[in-house]
């Protein structure tokens, strides 16, 4: 008799192998081999995970179509199948494997887009947490400020992209409507935020993701303006903070330990 | 094993209930419609936070809820995943669902999740895991589970119990209760040939806590016998109406739920699934009365 952790391994090989065989010893109501029915199995795991996919990536699915999806998202299961029963959290290396997904080159800004639903995804199931009150900082010193760490919300994501993903995201998305877009128009930087019940997805100004990069890195609001400076030399610190508070990105700040005192 | 009973308002009426799912969220909280209890897939809800709690929270304020796991992979020769005990164990203590409920399979293996319910050999070794595993549960979650039968597609050569003596022993060595799953129980009958009526007649029904329907479709193996698929994405089968109402007969009024995973329809849809389940199980019930009465 067929011990049950080697009737599982074979199992589990043949099921993301096409190519292989069905195990034997899996039988039909009259006792004989029934590869069709091992096949049902097979073909629930690749459309599963391929649904999950799309359900994750509706942008990308819409771009593409159904038929590319399905192949691109099928190469992707078979490399790298989920590794925890968590299914809302699959997909995470789908905009890498885009990336390097060869029939895919000649629409380069593919894996941005995948970057941007992905942020989405994260965002919609992080933790919860609340936004300051954006008249916060009022009561703030200025000379407080460059001391000052900012605590960015649990669900902030940004990407950065060399073409327009965000403009080609929005008119993928649910009510958006496809147009032209001219691949060369320059990059985007994006925001990806849930600040309470609903994901928010916005542009961002050139430094500005370097700025919220380094807040995040846990600098404070100096060092965060140095790295803004060097990616724009005209960043504009109170037009971001302003921003930020009222994207419901900050949740917390710290002042630096007073050095003024004896 | 003693294991603590929820309170009354944690319980599970024997009523129907309806799968949830996201696009009704809003639905249900603006329309506060009448349905017994809702049920929802574990690790659906195992993200940190989000609108998924946020919704779940504000159902659970008004409904009674039961737990199903799929991602548990009770039947796999694998040790349980104890992370996933973990969560499993906060989720109930965040919304102390009525019932708890996972199935007789595998999906997790030395290659990653493999994202179905995989079929057991049904043999003394397999039988000696499950029980391992459904012991481990219910000491970890401190509650007794509910395992459901399984809809299979195959069989294997090497299986030395029928499906019915395997889970009847499961259930008398771990103390477990049964979720009867109607249409898995159509599905496996006719893929394997057996006579669903006979197999519901069998099943150790005094340990049946809850019963699932679902819609199943159609095709055929590569000999031209049907072949059901558990697709969960269409109405209950008049068929399987038919055999819950023989099932309820036997058993009582049971919660009683509508999976509808895939093509989700509008709410109403389900509702109206549901309000049948009930109509059954309550005319079940005054006529078995009445039989009694006449006797």
């Amino acid at each position: 008799m067929q011990p049950l952790a080697e009737r599982q391994r074979s199992f589990a090989a043949a099921l993301l192998a096409p190519a292989l065989p069905a195990p034997i010893g899996l039988i039909g109501p009259d006792g004989e081999p029934s590869p069709r029915r091992f096949a049902v199995y097979r073909n629930n795991v690749v459309v599963g995970l391929t649904e999950t996919l799309k359900d994750a990536f509706p942008a990308v699915h819409r771009i593409v179509g159904a038929d590319f999806f399905r192949a691109m998202a099928r190469a992707y299961v078979m490399v790298e199948p989920p590794r925890s029963p968590i299914m809302l959290d699959y997909g995470a290396g789908f905009p890498d494997f885009i990336q390097g997904f060869e029939p895919a080159a000649v629409l380069p800004y593919l894996a941005d887009v995948a970057r941007i639903e992905r942020a989405w995804t994260e965002a919609y199931h992080a933790p919860e947490a609340s936004p300051i009150d954006p008249k916060a900082f009022t009561t703030i010193a200025p000379d407080e400020l460059p001391g000052m760490r900012l605590m960015l919300h649990p669900s902030l994501r940004v990407v950065r992209s060399e073409f327009p993903a965000l403009t080609i995201w929005q008119m993928n998305v649910a009510g958006g409507i496809p147009a032209p877009v001219d691949p060369a128009a320059g990059g985007e930087d994006v925001l990806v935020v849930r600040p309470l019940a609903d994901v928010e997805v916005r542009s961002i100004p050139e430094g500005s993701l370097e700025f919220i990069q380094a807040l995040g890195d846990g600098r404070p609001v100096l060092a965060a303006l140095e790295a803004a400076l060097t990616a724009n030399s005209r960043f504009d610190l109170s037009g971001n903070l302003s921003d930020l508070l009222g994207a419901g990105a900050l949740v917390g700040y710290r002042l630096a330990p007073d050095t003024r005192r004896p | 094993m003693t294991l603590p009973s929820y309170c009354a308002r944690d319980r599970i009426p024997a009523r129907g209930g309806v799968g949830l799912k996201a696009e009704h969220y809003r639905t249900i909280l603006e329309q506060r419609p009448d349905i017994g209890f809702f049920e929802v897939h574990a690790e659906n809800y195992m993200g940190a936070g989000g609108p998924p709690h946020r919704y779940l929270s504000a159902i659970r304020e008004r409904y009674p809820l039961s737990l199903h796991g799929v991602g548990l992979s009770i039947g796999a020769d694998l040790p349980l995943d104890e992370a996933h005990l973990q969560r499993l164990s906060g989720l109930i203590e965040r919304y102390r669902p009525g019932l708890f409920s996972e199935h007789l399979a595998w999906s997790s293996h030395d290659t990653g999740f493999l994202n179905d319910l995989l079929p057991v050999p049904y043999t003394g070794e397999t039988l000696g895991r499950v029980v391992e595993h459904i012991d481990q549960v219910q000491s970890s979650l401190r509650r007794q589970m509910l395992l459901e039968n399984p809809s299979t597609y195959l069989a294997f050569a090497e299986s030395t119990y029928s499906e019915i003596d395997f889970i009847a022993e499961v259930v008398r060595r771990t103390g477990c209760g049964l979720l009867l799953d109607v249409n898995n129980v159509y599905v496996a009958s006719t893929n394997q040939l057996w006579d669903p009526i006979a197999y519901i007649d069998a099943y150790p029904l005094a340990h049946v806590q809850e019963i699932h329907l679902a819609g199943y479709t159609r095709e055929a193996d590569e000999k031209g016998r049907p072949l059901l698929i558990d697709t969960h994405n269409r109405p209950v089968d008049e068929i399987v109406w038919e055999l819950y109402a023989h099932a309820v007969t036997l058993i009582g009024p049971v919660p009683t739920l509508i999976e509808w995973d895939a093509d989700v329809p509008v709410w109403a849809t389900l509702k109206w699934e549901a309000d049948r389940a009930e109509a059954i199980m309550f005319a079940t019930k005054s006529e078995a009365l009445r039989h009694a009465a006449a006797r």
